[in-house]
């Protein structure tokens, strides 16, 4: 298959168009975290850094212009972490700090105890 | 140490042999994505328990320091870029150059770290006996603090003290604003074993690529890269992005949690 | 024998300790894995001698923890992980791919000085104090409260962790680079696609469990409350970190043996495997659904019904592809030619072994009934079922398999058989009244049980020395066939991968020349030079680069 070597070389312009757009993710960053935007102060952090990764697995490490495999290897690398957090985050988020109603019908243990 | 360029036995073509470089730094920075993953797993569970504590902490990290520190990752990775490029259309002199830039940067990073470190051990902020949320905001001066800043971080503390008071009196503890400090004492505790673990091990991670680098200047100031060979660059370019990006998350989780009091 | 082959090209201790050829590697690790079988073969001795009797009489109750612990650590980490893709992966996959090595032979020698490394800070934690928190290292007990020798322990076993992962990316890359010309991916042997799918979860899952036990182990030295209630940590969060690697081990540890298996029914029922694109996904799919099931290991830790019902339903989803080879096999062997050499019997042994293990995980599986079974005997029953009734079993059956191919000799056959009948049978003894016992109520990791259950401990116990015995007698006559064996030539079974086409022992870069593949795997039919008989004509090669 024919591969990175046949080589795709990213110009200079567009790494530092990338740097520039890294610099202004950043200043960017900071600037929304100074903002109270409750819940979404977290999610506008996330977003920006996901955006800032991206730009730079693109072009600074040539995912776009290297094979399927690696684009596969990349992808897959994300989608297991996905897994990781997705499903243990999943456990707490519905783990109820709460005693389950049939718990509350409980009658008080005293009554339980049988002579 | 082999002459770069030659053909390994295992390999029929050099073609072969760069695919399989490459696709073994790939593969190897997916394990370090899982590896550095279940740091963030660990985060992300303790900064949702307690969010009071970890914006505390947050707090208490410089924000200058650590915005210089990404400008200057960032740009480290612009210039190892640059390096691979230069080879790959065979300048070959400026290889080194950027290569020592990025070096150059990477050290300032790693300097950077240094001072804020010692600033947390001289704030009582490492986690272990002498941890103390407290202690700038009962010694300002040993810690800098005065005016507003100190105001702040007075009143943050108080309304995370009163905050997990409620906790503890919901709980049923006989005394808890006691309970609450310790706990807010402990809580943020996490926070910092959690700064410490993953900008250390982010930071062990740099002082290899650092290695790493040095080795390539090393070979590259003997002319070894160009169009033709260029393999190491390019996959110590990729281990250096990566260590680049986990920075990215690092920054905005550790030091942007609850900057808008300001 | 060949006069000159990978065991005698150079001589000398520096020519093995510095070899990067994977065939002497693979030698190595043979050697480690073995010491560290019978390492963790000690501890199983001393726990069942101490069930013998209620009571507890052989060792005090925080012996016995340690007895436990130390057994699972040298046997999971040390020998089940290792053993298959290490010494039988390392040796064949190159050959059988039709490469001269692997893709980095460096790092394949790496990779065992790392495991030796790891092992001996293990060894170094249970001669001073031992370890007596359960191979599984729960939180807080191995963080703060135990007082025996965790942490060199953690940092054993994450130090071979490393060694796992590298091999494991030594494995992906050289599948994808490595192929000689023709050796297309739907052409590969069932072998390697195991191996693949195993070094998936090595390079996903390895990092998790190594990032794990180093929190763990930080915990324990620097007092952090990650996973310590009282600073407000976690346990749970232990759990789930640990597990989310631990699972997918055990899918580490079967899936090889399957390979072998896969590897072993073609050759002795002189058939081409049935359902080869199924067998191959399956494997895939196995190493994937695995991920998404650990929390079935946390049934009992408060889990919602929603969570839990999930992960029950994944964990019978992952059965379905493990169902999928089982079915294979059998069909395999319809109409077969069978040839009950001591391959075979290790192989047929592993399809029935195995097959009451992942059942019995089902019943596992099933929340109302892991409620009584969790942490009795009957989780015990069935992971030694997989973990020695399976995976061991693979191992055994592949050693004997490519034995000639290693050592150019053959084991001496009558022998070899009944030792492979005296271990299945131990092994059952062993193993089945264990199931009982945990369906009556005998917990894991106790030291003493009531009377009434003594019989079956018995059975047991007396089952373990048969099936101690059933390991003994090979690693004697394998020894002796080193030297006195019979002479075994290229193809002894005969069998169509490309490592027969080779010299038994191979030469140290495999092929004299690059072999090109056009016959398609378990072909019996089109192969002459494995004096296989052939009227119909070759099919021609596809193209290479269709990675």
């Amino acid at each position: 298959m024919a591969e990175h070597s046949a080589e795709h070389i990213v110009s200079p312009k567009i790494y530092a168009a990338v740097l520039t757009a890294l610099l202004v993710g950043t200043v960017l960053t900071v600037e929304a975290a100074k903002v109270d935007l409750g819940r979404l102060n977290i999610v506008a952090a996330l977003a920006i850094a996901t955006i800032k990764m991206t730009l730079v697995i693109l072009f600074f490490m040539h995912g776009k212009y290297s094979p399927r495999r690696t684009k596969l290897v990349i992808v897959a690398g994300f989608f297991w972490l996905a897994i990781m957090l997705g499903l243990t985050l999943a456990d707490y988020s519905t783990r109820h700090a709460e005693p389950s109603r049939s718990q509350l019908q409980e009658p008080p243990s005293s009554l339980l105890i049988r002579s | 140490m082999h002459r770069t360029g030659e053909l390994f036995g295992q390999f029929q073509t050099l073609e072969q042999q760069k695919e399989t470089a490459s696709l073994g730094m790939w593969v190897f920075l997916v394990t370090e994505i899982l590896f550095f993953g279940g740091l963030f797993l660990t985060y992300s569970i303790n900064r949702h328990a307690y969010p009071t504590a970890f914006g505390i902490g947050g707090n208490m990290l410089d924000l200058n320091l650590g915005f210089g520190n990404t400008v200057v990752l960032i740009a480290s990775s612009f210039t190892m870029a640059m390096s691979v490029w230069s080879a790959q259309t065979s300048h070959k002199k400026l290889v080194p150059m950027f290569l020592i830039a990025t070096l150059v940067l990477g050290s300032v990073f790693l300097g950077i770290k240094v001072v804020e470190y010692k600033q947390k051990f001289d704030h009582h902020l490492i986690p272990g006996h002498s941890f103390d949320i407290t202690y700038c905001s009962k010694n300002p001066s040993a810690c800098g603090l005065s005016g507003k800043n100190l105001d702040d971080e007075k009143k943050e503390i108080q309304e995370g003290i009163e905050a997990e008071a409620d906790e503890a009196k919901k709980q049923g503890a006989a005394n808890p604003e006691e309970v609450g400090a310790a706990a807010l004492n402990a809580h943020a505790q996490l926070y910092f074993s959690l700064y410490f673990g993953m900008t250390g091990l982010h930071a062990l991670h740099m002082i290899i690529g650092a290695g790493l680098l040095l080795w390539l200047i090393f070979e590259a100031r003997k002319g070894r890269f160009d169009a033709n060979y260029n393999t190491p660059v390019d996959n110590v370019g990729l281990y250096w992005h990566f260590v680049d990006i986990v920075w990215i998350f690092l920054f905005p989780l550790l030091y942007l949690i609850n900057r808008h009091l300001a | 024998m060949p006069r000159e082959h990978y065991l005698n090209a150079t001589y000398g201790i520096r020519s093995w300790l510095l070899t990067t050829d994977h065939k002497r590697i693979a030698i190595l690790y043979l050697i480690s894995v073995t010491f560290f079988f019978f390492v963790g073969g000690l501890f199983a001795t001393l726990i069942r001698i101490h069930l013998l009797t209620p009571g507890g009489y052989l060792v005090t109750p925080e012996t016995y923890n340690k007895l436990f612990t130390m057994h699972g650590v040298a046997m999971i980490f040390f020998f089940l992980i290792p053993s298959i893709p290490a010494v039988l992966g390392n040796f064949v996959i190159p050959i059988m791919i039709g490469a001269k090595d692997l893709a980095f032979p460096k790092i394949n020698l790496l990779s065992w000085y790392i495991y030796l490394v790891g092992g001996a800070f293990v060894l170094y934690s249970f001669a001073t104090g031992g370890l007596d928190t359960g191979w599984t290292f729960y939180t807080p007990l191995s963080s703060i409260y135990s007082n025996s020798a965790v942490t060199p322990a953690v940092i054993g076993i994450f130090i071979n962790g490393f060694s796992s992962i590298l091999t494991g990316l030594n494995f992906i890359v050289t599948v994808h680079t490595m192929r000689a010309p023709g050796m297309t991916w739907m052409r590969l042997p069932l072998f390697v696609w195991a191996h693949y799918a195993t070094s998936i979860i090595f390079v996903l899952g390895t990092p998790v469990i190594a990032i794990t036990l180093l929190l763990a182990g930080l915990e324990r030295m620097f007092h952090l409350g990650f996973f310590n209630p009282a600073y407000g940590g976690d346990p749970i969060l232990f759990q789930h970190l640990f597990w989310f690697y631990s699972h997918p081990a055990v899918y580490i540890m079967i899936l090889p043996a399957m390979g072998v298996i896969s590897e072993i029914i073609p050759t002795f029922a002189r058939k081409p495997i049935f359902g080869y694109d199924f067998i191959a996904a399956s494997s895939i799919g196995i190493a994937v659904i695995g991920f998404i099931v650990w929390a079935h290991h946390m049934f009992l830790t408060g889990q919602s019904t929603y969570s839990a019902v999930a992960f029950s339903f994944l964990t019978f989803l992952v059965a379905v592809p493990s169902a999928v080879k089982v079915f294979n096999w059998t069909s395999t062997l319809y109409k077969g030619s069978i040839a009950f050499d001591t391959p075979m019997l290790y192989g047929l042994g592993f399809i029935g072994l195995f097959t009451i293990g992942g059942l019995t995980g089902l019943f596992l599986a099933c929340l109302g009934l892991d409620i009584h079974l969790h942490d009795t005997y009957f989780v015990v029953a069935h992971f030694h079922y997989i973990m020695v009734g399976g995976a061991i079993m693979g191992y055994l059956g592949g050693i004997h398999f490519w034995w000639p191919k290693i050592t150019g000799r053959l084991y001496p056959e009558y022998l070899a058989r009944i030792a492979a009948i005296v271990l299945f049978v131990g092994f059952n003894l062993t193993f089945f009244p264990q199931f009982i016992l945990g369906y009556l109520g005998m917990p894991r990791r106790y030291h003493d049980y009531p009377p009434e259950f003594q019989v079956l401990n018995v059975m047991s116990t007396a089952g373990a020395s048969i099936l101690a015995l059933g390991y003994l007698l090979p690693m004697v006559y394998l020894t002796w066939s080193m030297r006195y064996g019979k002479v075994a030539g290229k193809n002894p079974w005969p069998a169509t991968g490309l490592e027969w086409t080779t010299n038994s022992p191979p030469l140290t870069e495999n092929f004299s020349e690059t072999p090109v593949v056009d016959w398609e795997t378990y072909d019996f039919e089109h192969r002459p030079e494995l004096g296989l008989s052939s009227t119909v004509p070759r099919k021609p090669i596809p193209a290479h680069g269709d990675d």
